[in-house]
């Protein structure tokens, strides 16, 4: 493969939350095989900028897969064709010179677009602040092996927590459920012996806020575990499901 | 009990609610109240009311394609079996109006979660295209409400036609009883059902592809270890039970039995 490649883009521009947007198509030259794609879109706006146009605006902050800024549909998959990867590690030897790519924003009417491939995720803070609070000890902090927890359940849940809270599942679910991020949410904790007073509240709180947030429900497409850069399980959603049947039956509500 | 450890603070109470303000009877009342609305309308309820009944019609269908298969041992075999069926009387009109509110119940959250799904996303993408493994995106999971649909649909005529359909007698042992055997082959060599049948059969293997590993998902019985035997049985069961549906009607369309 050459490692100078020209890149034909077919980016989404939208220019306010009220405006109807459009396809706008660029060519990238001189694109490096190891670039990333967020590197391509800055190469791009400088082009941009020097011609006295507007910037594709985009969100992105870590650039290294951790923070769950950055996310836009690529070639209709969220955060592109590389598996357990987020937009801005994804890199250009992915794909070929002469390659027309299409980006998108997510697409949910739960995330308003604010600017291009910007999109508002205040949603998924509400879901988190629905959850409430954690009852802790207060005093010292206590030794980091006090509370005993079994490696089994440890593990899971620290799957669960790895969620980034990018959307991706949002973006790619036929349905546009959020069912992928609240269960994540919800199990990270539900493992653990912290947060266990709050449990049967926290899964009814947060099921219902995100239905309120206008999120479609889940048809168990698993198109959410595809896309997630951190490889989360459907499991989680059974297991939210679970807890939510628990906070049904147990008299404790 | 947490009432009564609210109001009095005890120490040992781990419970920080509001209910000691509350007359612990009417709290009750309205949890319950509010348990019964969150079944039906929460995102996870009406899942797992769609699973419970779809897996409830799972049994029936396959308890009818199994019923079927007596064609193959004879007409008279056949009749006798019918006539048992309906002989059961009330129990079998209980077991009849249970399914018919399951399918019911099944139809409509499956029309409102579609609904909810339009509603969630009104911009559609101009790509868009599955990941792949571990996908369970299919066309069978993207079909779900128009083939559901389409079985329902079916589902009338296929009443109308048999359950409602040609009065025939027979005689068994002294015995006068309906006989659905002729009807049976009557139905199958009329073209227009011997054909749409078989289409319909198909159509609910596809549904059953993503409907049975789907409900046990949606009833929170899924671990990663068991998703993929689950899946992969799901759709041999489906499979199995069109094909059980399809020996009937090939078989007396070419005159085999
Ligand atoms: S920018 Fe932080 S995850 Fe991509």
């Amino acid at each position: 493969m050459s490692d100078r490649m020209t890149i034909h883009l077919s980016v989404w521009r939208q220019a306010g939350p009220e405006s109807s947007g459009a396809f706008e198509n660029y060519t990238v030259n001189d694109v490096n095989e190891h670039m990333s794609f967020l590197e391509v879109l800055d190469v791009l706006n400088e082009t941009l900028i020097r011609k006295g146009e507007l910037p594709v605006e985009f969100d992105h902050d870590c650039r290294e897969g951790i923070c769950g800024a950055c996310g836009v549909v690529i070639n209709g998959v969220a955060h592109g064709p590389q598996k357990r990867t987020a937009s801005c590690q994804l890199h250009m030897r992915q794909f070929k010179d002469g390659d027309t790519i299409v980006v998108e924003p997510w697409r949910a009417d739960a995330f308003p677009i604010i600017r291009d491939l910007v999109v508002d995720r205040s949603a998924f803070d509400r879901i988190i602040e629905a959850g409430g609070y954690v009852s802790v000890s207060t005093g010292n902090a206590p030794d980091a092996n006090a509370v005993l927890v079994p490696k089994d359940d440890v593990d899971r849940a620290f799957d669960y927590a790895s969620c980034i809270g990018c959307g991706a599942c949002v973006a790619a679910c036929p349905n546009a459920s959020a069912s992928l991020f609240t269960a994540s949410k919800i199990g990270h904790l539900a493992l653990l012996p912290q947060g266990d007073p709050e449990r049967s509240h926290r899964v009814v709180a947060m099921v219902d806020q995100m239905q309120k947030e206008g999120f479609g429900d889940c048809s168990n497409h698993a198109e959410c575990e595809a896309v997630c850069p951190k490889g989360i399980s459907i499991s989680s959603i059974a297991l939210m499901r679970r807890e939510y049947m628990k906070s049904l039956v147990s008299s404790g509500g | 009990m947490y009432v009564h450890c609210a109001l009095e603070r005890s120490p040992g109470c781990h419970h920080n609610t509001n209910f000691g303000f509350v007359h612990p009877h009417s709290a009750e009342m309205t949890q319950s109240r509010s348990k019964l609305r969150s079944l039906f309308s929460s995102q996870v309820g009406k899942k797992l009311l769609t699973g419970i009944t779809g897996l409830a019609l799972v049994v029936f269908v396959l308890e009818h394609m199994l019923g079927n298969l007596q064609f193959l041992a004879g007409d008279d075999a056949y009749n006798a079996y019918a006539h048992f069926l309906v002989g059961l009387g009330p129990a079998l009109w209980v077991v009849e109006v249970i399914l018919l509110v399951f399918l019911l119940m099944h139809i409509a959250l499956g029309i409102k979660i579609w609904m909810g799904s339009r509603r969630a996303r009104t911009s559609r993408y101009r790509k868009s295209k599955s990941a792949g493994e571990p996908s369970r995106q299919t066309l069978s999971s993207r079909s779900m409400l128009v083939t559901g649909l389409v079985i329902g649909i079916f589902l009338v005529i296929h009443l109308a036609s048999f359950k409602y359909g040609a009065y025939y007698e027979t005689t068994i042992d002294g015995t006068v009883m309906r006989d659905l055997a002729r009807l049976m082959r009557q139905k199958f060599h009329d073209p227009a059902y011997a054909f749409g049948y078989p289409a319909v059969v198909l159509l609910l293997a596809v549904h059953l592809r993503h409907g049975i590993w789907s409900a046990f998902q949606s009833l929170g019985a899924m671990r990663p270890s068991i998703s993929r035997p689950v899946y992969t049985l799901g759709g041999l069961l489906g499979l199995g039970i069109a094909v059980g549906f399809l020996i009937v009607p090939i078989a007396i369309f070419f005159d085999w039995v």
